[in-house]
Formats: C-alpha cells, structure tokens, sequence
C-alpha cells in the first residue's frame, strides 16, 4: 500500500469520503471558537449538556414530520434554545448557578426525549441517527453545516470584543455598562446552532466530541483565544480526516473513529505539548535543577 | 294465552316452529361439535400459513412473533406453557429452529411434531441445507400440503374443510407466482442481478433466475464502517449491479448516497425470516411475497 492510497485514495475514489471530510471541517471551523470560548468561560460540559437538551425536540419533530432533517433540526434548536434561556434565566432570579439549572433542564430534556423516542417505536432508529451518520452527508445537511459555520463565523465577529472580555473580566464588562447578557445569549445562540448543525451531519454526541476535544487540546500548544482557535481547527481538521481513515482501513464505525482520533491527539499534547504537558514539565524542572 | 288457544297456534303454524326449532338446534350444535384445535407453530410466517389452511378451527400461536429473529430466538416460560398445552407443532425444519427439539423435550408434549418442508428438496450451501425455503412459492405449496395433512389428521372430521381452504390458499399463491413471472419477464436475464446482505434469499433466486450476490463484509453492526459502504459501493459498480438490497441501514441518506455512487437502484426492505407486525406492509405471508416481489422488480426495472 503506497502512502497515496493511505492518505489520499480513499477520498478520490469515494464521494462519500469526501463530503463526510467537507461536513467535518466546516463543522471544525466553527466549532473551535466556540469550543475555545466555551473552555474559556469553564462551560467545557455545557455543549454536552445541551447535546442531550436538544434530544426532546428533535424526537417531537420526528414523531410529529417523520425523518425530515429540516424538522428534526428545528425541533432540536428549540428545545435546546428553551432550555439554554430556562436556565439562564432561572439563574437570574434565584440563587441557583447557572449550571445546576442546565444539568435540572438537560436531564429532564434527556428522559423525555427518550420516552417519546420509545413511545414512537419506529422503523427508523432515531437513536442511530442521533448517534452518527457521518457517512450520510447528502447536499441540504452539507449546505446547513456550511450555513452555520458561516454565520457562527460572521457573529462571532460582531461579539467578538465583548465575549472576550466578558471571559475574561466580566466585572470590568459590566463596570463599563458592557452588554453582557445579551453577548451571554447570543453565545448560547451559537452554541445551540452549532450543535444543531453537527447533528444533521454527525450526530448529537459526536458534535460535541469535535467541538470540545480539539479547542481543550488546543491549550497544550497556544495562550491567546486567536491561536487557540486556529490549532483548535487544526486539530479538528486532523482529527476528521485521519477519523475517516481509520475508519476506511480498520473498518471502525466512522463518528466514533473521528472523536477518538481527537482524544488521541489529546493525550500526545497532554504528554508532549508546548504548555503545562508532561514533558514541558519535566523540561522546566531540569531547567530549574541545572540554574 | 289459554292452553286450548295455544294448542290450536301451534297446530296451525307448525312448519313455521318446526324449522325454526331446526334451525336454532343446528345453530348450537355446530361451535360445540370440538373446540378449536390448539396449533403451535414455531415462527410467524409458518403461524400464518397453518391460520389460512385452518381457519376458524384451531387457534395458531406464533413462538417467534412478527419482526423477530427465529435465530437468536430464546425459549421463554411462556413458550414451553403453550407447547405443553398444544395438540399439535409445526415447525419449518430443515435446522432453521434449533432450539425446538429442547423445547419440545422440556415442556413434555407429546403429540406430532410437523414438519413444514418435509418432502422439499432443499438448496445446500456449503454443504448445509438453506432452511429458508419458504422464498419459493413451489415450496410453499409443499408447506401447506404438509400442514394441510397433518391438521386433517389431528382433526378429521373437518377435513373436508382442511381441503377446500387450502385448495384456495394454493390458488392464491398460484396467481402470484404467475403474476411475477409475467412482470419479471420484461427484464433481461442479464440485468437480473441483486446485491443483498441477506443470506436468506437464495431460494426466491432459484425460483424466479435471479442473480443474488452478497454484500461482503456487511455486518449487522449498528453503524456502518467507511470500509464497508465503499465496499458495497466498489462490488456493485464492479458487477453491474442494478438493485441492491441491505439490512441495517436505517438512515435514509445513507442509502441514497450508496445509490449515487454506485450507479444502482437501493431498494427498501426485504422481508426474510418474519413477517411484520400487523397492519404492517408484509403482515402475511402472500403480502410479504408480493412485497418483496413488488421491491426487487422495482429496483431491476430500467
């Protein structure tokens, strides 16, 4: 086997290959901001507590329209957006955190949504399509996973500014009558939409996976939110495309193979990476020793 | 009424009353001539076939129900009770119900054991005898004799009625027969060729000069590898395949992308070991046959 027919041939024979590999690298390129910002703002769980938010919705809009993507993906963004706005507001008027609220609405979310899933036993097994099928990318989940990027993208940069800060020092945000809820809001919004979108082409859980994994990595090798960002998307790239591979050469399902090529890639930069690794620790305590 | 006046309404009308008493006297004396024969059969499509042959005189139970694998099938308490209670099993052969001999043994029936492919002449594959026989309506035909004869025995004084029912079940099945080899006719031998990851179908191939190949490699898993769908993909484009049938995809997507890359018509579900549930699209066995029938023909169709 010549490295071409590793690497390369798979995905100029295949069309599937490669719309799986597009899907995931726009997916990638949106979700390693939001990824990094969520780490950034010690939400790292929340993109997973949403993920199972959105089950109900997308499981209402199965039993209501039947396997429609469009339906399904509008039932999932409301559900998670109504818990996302329950528990923000909840923890406004009460004393609760924030994210006691999140983790009461998501596994409430959670059983629900696997009652109605049983209750409307089906042909189609919802559960299989919410788990994975990376490898059914067709023309609208594609155009929706583009969409989204593009658009989380293009939001991003509007809120930009004050999501940093607010990650940073929010007293000063609001100090300086800085929009803090609604840049809050519009990041949830974000959060929500790129889940939605990863669902179509994915699924649920593994979004999350190639969401959160590579922007965690990301810190083992860069400081700024603009670095890790890009190293975050490098890594999801890497991820998605050796994901495939594997699963091509070592017949492994294919949404499991991408998220643990990302957590494999986690594990060689907590070993080897540039900040806080094993090995940079070693190196600096020999430093330390020698001077 | 005073007994004189009585007497003379009846004297007066009496072929009337007597037809009538007749009438009510057959009425009861027929649903009380033997109670329903108890019939246990081991899955659902054999249950189907003994329902349609018996009717109303025996009450059929399906061991393994619609929508359920007779292979991975395990004996339950409530199975071994309604094989005690039975007067009569029929079970396919042929190794399809390995467990039915333990079955039998532990629930202490002792009445025949039928069965349903006895007298078939059955593929081997691999040297082994492909149990699925039921995929050709020729044997289908032996089916019903054989529960025809042995329900005929349990109960003769029905026979009669054992016979005229199953001369209409078999007349039935000879007009699908007759129907699919009209609609296979207009596509060309050569184009005859399906792809499927079933192992079930070899028979109905026999039957109708189908070429079945199977999809290497396709595992019931629940998420198909990337090696796999290229696999498939790779196989039909290189065997011009025209329809291709595969268990375990339930992602409507996936089955279309499959179809644009590899030039083939994927068809829906073939229905193989079981019938569906109820109300479903393959809830007899003469509808599981034109539904399969009906989806393979689809596909093959230019």
């Amino acid at each position: 086997m010549t490295l071409h027919e590793l690497l390369v041939q798979p995905f100029t024979e295949f069309g599937f290959m490669r719309r799986s590999l597009v899907a995931c690298l726009a997916l990638g390129l949106s979700g390693a901001p939001v990824g990094t910002l969520l780490v950034l703002r010690r939400m790292s769980l929340m993109g997973d507590a949403m993920s199972h938010a959105l089950l109900p919705g997308a499981a209402i809009a199965f039993a209501l329209a039947g396997f429609s993507l469009t339906a399904m993906g509008l039932g999932a963004f409301i559900a998670a957006l109504g818990v996302a706005l329950l528990a923000g507001w909840l923890s406004r008027i009460t004393t609760q955190k924030e994210d006691a609220s999140f983790a009461a609405f998501y596994l409430m979310a959670l059983a629900a949504g696997v009652m109605i899933i049983s209750a409307h036993g089906s042909p189609v097994d919802l559960m299989h399509v919410l788990f994975g099928s990376v490898l059914a990318v067709d023309d609208q989940a594609l155009l929706s996973v583009a969409g989204v990027a593009s658009a989380t993208l293009l939001l991003l940069a509007w809120i930009y500014r004050p999501l940093v800060m607010e990650c940073f020092d929010p007293g000063f945000l609001r100090a300086a009558g800085g929009p803090g809820a609604t840049v809050h809001l519009l990041f949830l919004l974000l959060v929500v939409i790129n889940l939605v979108a990863g669902f179509q082409a994915l699924g649920t859980l593994m979004a999350v996976g190639l969401m959160m994994l590579p922007a965690i990595t990301a810190r083992f090798w860069v400081q700024d939110v603009g670095p890790l960002s890009a190293v975050a998307f490098a890594l999801a790239a890497a991820s998605a495309w050796g994901g495939l591979l594997v699963s091509y050469h070592l017949e492994l399902p294919s949404g499991p193979s991408i998220v643990l090529t990302a957590g494999a890639l986690y594990l060689l930069s907590l070993l080897f990476g540039q900040r806080d690794s094993w090995l940079s620790r070693r190196l600096a305590l020999r430093a330390h020793r020698v001077a | 009424m005073q007994p004189a006046l009585l007497l003379s309404f009846l004297r007066r009308w009496w072929p009337a009353w007597a037809l009538a008493l007749a009438a009510c006297h057959a009425q009861a004396q027929q649903p009380t001539a033997s109670p329903p024969l108890k019939v246990v059969a081991s899955f659902s499509i054999l249950a189907d076939m003994v329902r349609e042959v018996a009717g109303e005189a025996a009450v059929v139970t399906a061991l393994v129900g619609p929508d359920a694998d007779a292979h991975a099938y395990e004996p339950t308490p409530a199975a071994v009770r309604q094989m005690a209670a039975a007067d009569l099993v029929v079970v396919n052969g042929l190794r399809f119900e390995g467990w039915i001999d333990r079955l039998v043994r532990v629930s202490g029936y002792k009445g025949p054991v039928v069965v349903a492919t006895a007298g078939v002449t059955p593929r081997r594959v691999n040297g082994e005898a492909d149990p699925h026989a039921w995929h050709n309506p020729a044997h289908a035909q032996a089916y019903v004799e054989n529960v025809r004869r042995a329900l005929a025995s349990a109960a003769p004084a029905q026979a009669a009625g054992f016979q005229a029912r199953a001369d209409a079940y078999r007349q039935q099945l000879d007009a699908l027969d007759q129907r699919t080899r009209a609609a296979l006719a207009a596509v060309p031998a050569g184009q005859r060729k399906l792809l499927t990851s079933h192992d079930a179908f070899g028979y109905l191939g026999e039957a109708y000069g189908l070429t079945l190949l199977s999809a290497q490699g396709w595992t019931t898993g629940a998420e198909p590898s990337a090696a796999q769908v290229a696999r498939v993909i790779r196989q039909a484009r290189s065997q011009q395949v025209r329809a291709l049938f595969l268990e375990n995809i339930s992602d409507p997507r996936l089955v279309q992308r499959i179809a644009a890359e590899s030039g083939a018509h994927v068809g829906g579900t073939l229905y193989s070991d079981a019938l569906s549930h109820p109300g479903g699209p393959a809830d007899t066995y003469l509808k599981l046959m034109s539904h399969n029938l009906d989806a393979i023909r689809q596909a093959m169709a230019p």
